[in-house]
């Protein structure tokens, strides 16, 4: 594989990032790093640093948004994608990612088996729907991760409190009721990582919590990724668009449910359960995506 | 080794530091972000935001 020219577009390095940027270094890629924090961006999407020239990550192979905010990202992606630079994600997918309400109609178009939910409008609305699931039932933000503001209702008194604390709160995503069915996992759930629906790696995460997002502080165990699950981990990759993801499941008893594709996939805490170089693995795809975008302008210009 | 801006205790930060890096002081527990390398300049880190994360 010939060297290609990789952007991190990203403000705070996690150790996610790091990993990437060490795995690209390894394998003798050119990494340009660009703080999004910095940068701004014209109409034909070239971004501009502070002093007003074009920032470099414009001539590159291709972008990896790694941005902590997920609007920040978005929105730069989609610039970017305007000036002819391709961007993993593509913003398309990010956008259905990005967005709980989204996500669970994409799966549920695809007939991907995922909980049932409902969105309200009004805390009255929100109150009958979650009267409708019965207790405990969820309440999530449409917007946001690591388990933040995630709600489980077990009475009504708690409902009505919940949701005139979500009105104060102020903005306006708050006033979007995302109302799921509580699904009685086994104490863990499971997080598979995969690239164009392939998968790299799987894990178990368990917690004492209903919530077992490692970001909390779940163990983890590695998960063989095969049958029913690998077919969902397609599907549910697909149905979003594909890229680099992370794909939620629960086991239900009778089978697997998906709960969240995850578009800004953070992978050390799956890197450090399994044997599979995680990190290298993505890059092995990146190289090939790149090359598949030289292709496509190539063919463009001729 | 360096100096946590707030409570000016020494902080370790990674043999070969990045820009944007998080550093967290074992002594007060602020978030620090790397914002120079050569030398290693540390800030405290911006709060986290409602859409941060995966």
């Amino acid at each position: 594989m010939s060297d290609v020219r990789v952007g991190i577009l990203c403000s705070r390095i996690r150790s996610d990032e790091r990993l990437l940027i060490e795995a690209l270094d390894e394998r003798g890629h050119e990494v340009v790093r660009a703080d999004i924090r910095k940068l701004r961006f014209d109409l034909d999407g070239t971004p501009l640093t502070p002093e007003g020239t074009p920032h470099d990550i414009a001539d590159v192979d291709v972008v990896v948004d790694r941005c902590l905010s997920a609007t920040r990202g978005l929105y730069a992606a989609r610039h970017l994608q305007s000036a002819g630079v391709p961007v993993v994600n593509d913003p398309d997918v990010a956008e259905i990612c990005a967005d709980k309400a989204k996500t669970s109609l994409a799966l549920a178009d695809a007939g991907v088996p995922t909980p049932r939910t409902e969105v309200a409008f009004t805390q009255e609305s929100a109150l009958a729907a979650i009267e409708s699931f019965g207790y405990p039932c969820v309440l999530k933000p449409v917007t946001g991760s690591w388990g933040r503001l995630m709600a489980k209702i077990d009475s009504p008194n708690a409902a009505e409190a919940i949701l005139e604390h979500k009105k104060t709160l102020g903005h306006y995503e708050h006033g979007v009721f995302y109302v799921q069915e509580f699904v009685d996992k086994p104490g863990r759930d499971l997080r598979v990582v995969a690239v164009d629906g392939e998968p790299i790696a799987g894990m178990a995460r368990y917690g004492d919590d209903w919530l077992t997002n490692a970001a909390r502080g779940a163990e983890t165990e590695p998960f063989a990724v095969n049958g029913e699950v690998e077919e969902l981990v397609r599907a549910a990759s697909e149905t979003v668009g594909g890229g680099l993801l992370g794909v939620d499941l629960m086991e239900t008893g009778s089978g697997y449910t998906v709960h969240e594709v995850n578009h800004g996939v953070e992978f050390t805490a799956l890197n450090g359960t399994v044997e599979t170089d995680v990190p290298g693995a993505v890059v092995e795809w990146l190289e090939t995506v790149a090359t598949d975008a030289d292709t496509i302008r190539a063919e463009v210009t001729v | 080794m360096t100096e946590c801006t707030e409570c000016g205790a020494d902080v370790t930060v990674h043999d070969d530091p990045m820009i944007g890096e998080i550093v967290d002081c074992t002594t007060c527990g602020a978030e620090l972000e790397v914002i120079e390398v050569d030398p290693v300049v540390l800030d405290v880190a911006p709060e986290l935001e409602e859409d941060w994360g995966e």
